[in-house]
């Protein structure tokens, strides 16, 4: 391999592994504030590839309907809830007056997509309206499928997570079907350094991700939700005594994921074809980054995922049918490692 | 028990009637809900009851089905020799991969087993040998006594048999005394190695049997197809064997037939239904089963099986035994002898310069004491004094930062609690730890872990089964000893806390311990309770047991204790008879501020 060959390798898994890294970033982020294993945010990657898809085709995107579906969902969840505290009619009409909110931002993004859909519309359009349609959906599937168990141990979160994955994927199929789908290209060409030609799509990917890292650091640093978050995440009794609500939380925090999957989507699109199913594996392997981090810390968590992303690049380099395998096996030794960093005293 | 007999012998004479009945379509599923009965017995016993969650188990079915491929086809063994070899290697496979993640806490072993199910599926798809995506074909058919074994309806039969002999197994294996130690590693795990139990060995017998239950499943299903191919070991099958799990439920061994027949059929269901109502084709019974399982961990988190088992007569409750006398436990022998019971001047417990620091910051300094044979001994400070702290040393639920603990002449500081019980220890908890899903008579039997020795496939096999009523005897001795005969069948979650701290006591007796560790047993406790447990412990004295205790209950540790410890601020602050500590300055002024 020469040096050209390598550096062409290495940029290429370095701009996979930027994307595995906003993943790693939801993940950690979901996992610390909500103690929830949320395997799905790889459907949130392949939705927001396939409706900027369909946008881009000028259809509609099937991804509408699926939000729909989730804000019923989530203001029936609202209304049980609301009547189990409130015997007294008034008092469940004032109280549930969040479902104007829960109810009308989808439907009104539903109204825009619906206005729009089949005529030529800008690309930057395309892509605020796919972050549109994907984003509430993180908040609204927390409000009815995590909100009510928001309190039940870790593992039975996990199972229900990967449930959630399941029917997500099947809806992914009924939606957009089995074909697979890429966008086009944000700008063509590419830049030359030195000796090597970088494709432009994959500055604005890193440039991208890079962005959204900083944003996050600023929301978290910076702004009064983010520290609720940090505090919530880092002790979720004491914040809730001094008025965090758990479920604004959980709430802000799978926003926060759902946008950066879209994100991760639109980036990945003019990259490779994406399938209904294909978010599962990037999905895990924002995992396995996340896992180099202990599942805690976000920048072990971002360079975990790039090290996945450069390792996939060279693996399927030299060995294209193993380079899953090499990937998914990859996690054993940095499992042990954990192990004997953090040994794990029986626990109750 | 007769009319649950009856029940069983309907279920049974009707699975053996049913391929005569049954149009061969309903025989085929049949066989399938048989064959992922298996594998979903596996995960009833590894998530539901040990609380190690799977994604992986298809992943060993591939390798049983695989290993059978290739040693038939392509090197002509036997289908029955490949079976063995087949249950080798996923035994060996299974010991690697439990070796590296079983030691992982909590939620990364799911990841884990998703990660090693992707990666095994994927070996099987691109390993040359083993016929890439396209798979293996032409497997011989299985013959039994010179039978071949080919239609769908003498296949049922192996199938059928197979799972009702793993069902019982496993059966058998849960309502023994390591099945009760599983059931108490998923929340009580550090009680279970207070008693003796060696639980990362036992998380990996469990682990390897139902690994092994897959291997037999995965070989079972290759010969039945004859042919292989990845698909049907991915991880997507591992996520839907743990659904079966999950909706068949815990609770007993009939969840996983309940929950990998409801699985099978609403399938086939779906499956027919949903194209049609979707106008097009595709896996949408995926959706269905996703919401499924999100509905039913909202609202029946127990699954469907216990709700069955409801409906169906409850067993008798536990007959009432005469008590007889059980052989005491054999202890250690060591060197010096100091103990015989006579000299009761020896003493049992030295701890000696005891130091324990979290992070640096001190909660135990330099304690030293002794405890001698048939002595009593309280424990008291204030709050925070570090109480608790030294008694966890003793225990080996806490790793010393210096300092010795000596147990009837051995070192046992810095063991671990498994061991430590071997030398003669029990202990109570402060925070209760009892199952709450097992009865009082099942609680207290676990105690004896360490007198039985009843292995894994001793178990299985229900060669233990002499053991198990003596220790049933002894059991039910202790449980009247603390009065709670008439509450011999409750669950233990279901007791009062005054009770369960009681049946805490009985349970560390049924160890037949050197040295009795109780840590504050009088807490919560009404009066009539506390007289009886004062009762209970003026007894044992009597009978020259060994006790060191920590006790908030000023009075009731007075009366109690032959001497007293006091600790303040995780120093020793005193140390004598109990009229000599009432009249310490030092104790005065740290219990009420001055001297009296």
């Amino acid at each position: 391999m020469d040096f050209q060959t390598f550096a062409w390798v290495a940029q290429d898994g370095l701009t996979t592994g930027t994307i595995y890294a906003l993943i790693s970033l939801a993940l950690v982020m979901i996992f610390a504030v909500t103690r929830i294993i949320f395997v799905p945010q790889g459907e949130f990657l392949s939705f927001g590839t396939l409706t900027l898809a369909c946008l881009q085709e000028g259809r509609f995107p099937g991804t509408v309907w699926l939000l729909l579906a989730f804000a019923l969902l989530a203001s029936l969840a609202e209304l049980v809830d609301v009547h189990r505290r409130s015997p007294s009619l008034r008092d469940t009409l004032l109280r549930s007056r969040s479902l104007l909110f829960t109810l009308g931002v989808p439907l009104a993004i539903a109204a825009v997509v619906w206005a729009v859909s089949g005529h030529p519309i800008p690309f930057l359009l395309q892509v605020v309206l796919t972050l549109a349609i994907v984003t509430p959906m993180g908040p609204l599937l927390y409000r009815f499928a995590f909100q009510p168990v928001a309190s039940a141990s870790v593992l039975l979160l996990l199972i229900i997570s990967v449930a959630i994955h399941v029917a997500l994927t099947g809806l992914g199929l009924l939606f957009f079907g089995a074909e697979g789908a890429r966008t086009s290209a944000f700008t063509d060409g590419s830049i030359t350094w030195g000796d090597i030609d970088i494709p432009l799509q994959n500055v604005w990917v890193i440039g991208s991700c890079l962005a959204a890292i900083l944003v996050l650091y600023l929301f978290f640093g910076r702004t009064i939700y983010g520290r609720a978050l940090r505090a919530t995440a880092f002790n979720r009794t004491g914040a809730r005594l001094v008025g965090i609500s758990p479920n604004l939380a959980g709430a802000l925090t799978f926003t926060l994921a759902a946008a950066l999957g879209a994100l991760s989507g639109v980036l990945i699109g003019p990259i490779t074809t994406i399938y209904y199913d294909s978010g599962f594996l990037s999905g895990l392997k924002g995992f396995v980054g996340a896992i180099i981090g202990g599942m805690a810390s976000y920048p072990l968590a971002a360079a975990g995922a790039i090290l996945v992303g450069l390792i996939e690049g060279f693996g399927s380099f030299w060995a294209s049918a193993y380079k899953e395998v090499i990937v998914f096996t990859l996690i054993i030794p940095v499992l042990l490692w954990r192990s004997f960093k953090d040994p794990h005293r029986e626990e109750d | 028990m007769k009319s649950n007999r009856v029940v069983l012998l309907v279920l049974l004479a009707l699975l053996a009637l049913a391929p005569a009945l049954l149009p061969p379509f309903y025989v085929t599923l049949l066989n399938y809900v048989g064959l992922f009965s298996i594998v979903a017995l596996g995960l009833v016993l590894l998530t539901g009851v040990a609380g190690l969650t799977s994604f992986g188990q298809a992943a060993f079915c591939g390798i049983g089905a695989y290993a059978t491929a290739v040693l038939t086809t392509q090197f002509g063994l036997s289908p029955w020799l490949a079976l063995i070899a087949a249950l080798a290697i996923t035994g060996v496979v299974a010991l690697l991969i439990g070796a590296i993640t079983l030691r992982l806490g909590g939620h990364y072993l799911p990841l884990a087993t998703i990660a090693w199910g992707i990666s095994l599926y994927y070996l099987f798809g691109t390993l040359p040998g083993l016929g890439q995506f396209t798979g293996i074909a032409d497997l011989p058919a299985l013959t039994l006594f010179g039978l071949p074994l080919k239609s769908e309806r003498s296949y049922y039969y192996l199938i059928w048999a197979a799972t009702l002999a793993s069902l019982l197994v496993t059966h058998n294996f849960l309502t023994s005394q390591p099945g009760r130690i599983v059931q108490s590693l998923n929340g009580t795990a550090s009680m279970a190695q207070a008693f003796g139990a060696n639980t990362a060995r036992i998380k990996m017998q469990v682990f390897l049997y139902a690994a092994l239950l897959s291997c037999l499943s995965g070989w079972l299903y290759a010969h039945l197809q004859r042919y292989v191919n990845p698909t049907p070991f991915s991880v997507n099958a591992g996520i839907e064997y743990l659904f079966m799990a999950v909706i068949g439920g815990t609770g007993g061994v009939w969840g996983a037939v309940v929950g990998a027949a409801i699985v099978t059929f609403l399938r086939q269901i779906l499956q027919d239904a949903l194209p049609a109502l979707l106008g097009r084709s595709g896996q949408f019974e995926s959706i269905v089963f996703g919401t499924l399982i999100v509905v039913m961990l909202h609202r029946a988190r127990l699954g469907v099986w216990p709700l069955i088992k409801a409906m169906l007569p409850s067993p008798p409750r536990s007959q009432r035994v005469e008590p007889l006398d059980i052989p005491q436990r054999p202890r250690r022998e060591h060197g010096e002898g100091k103990l015989d019971g006579l000299h009761t001047e020896a003493i049992l417990l030295d701890v000696r310069d005891l130091s324990k620091n979290f992070d640096g910051l001190p909660a135990v300094q330099n304690i030293s004491f002794q405890v001698r044979v048939g002595e009593i001994v309280g424990l008291i400070g204030p709050n925070g004094a570090g109480k608790t702290t030294t008694f966890n040393l003793i225990s080996g639920a806490l790793a010393t930062s210096s300092g010795t603990v000596e147990l009837n002449g051995h070192v046992i500081s810095n063991r671990e609690p498994y061991e430590i019980a071997e030398f003669g220890l029990a202990r109570t908890f402060q925070h209760v730890k009892l199952v709450p899903d097992l009865t009082v008579l099942d609680n207290v039997m676990l105690g004896a872990w360490l007198r039985r020795k009843d292995g894994f496939i001793r178990s299985c096999l229900r060669l233990e089964r002499k053991n198990e009523a003596l220790s049933r005897r002894e059991a039910t001795r202790q449980i009247e000893r603390i009065g709670l005969q008439d509450h011999i069948d409750t669950l233990a979650g279901n007791l009062p806390l005054g009770h369960q701290r009681l049946v805490e006591i009985a349970r560390a007796l049924m160890a037949n311990p050197l040295l009795l560790l109780l840590d504050e047993p009088a807490a919560a406790l009404r009066h009539k309770e506390q007289e009886r447990l004062f009762m209970l412990l003026e007894q044992l004295r009597s009978e020259k047991m060994t006790i060191l205790l920590v006790e908030h209950d000023m009075d009731f540790v007075m009366r109690l204790a032959d001497r007293i410890v006091v600790m303040e601020t995780g120093q020793k602050i005193a140390e004598g008879l109990p009229a000599a500590i009432q009249r310490n300055e030092q104790v005065q002024n740290s219990y009420l501020g001055c001297a009296v």
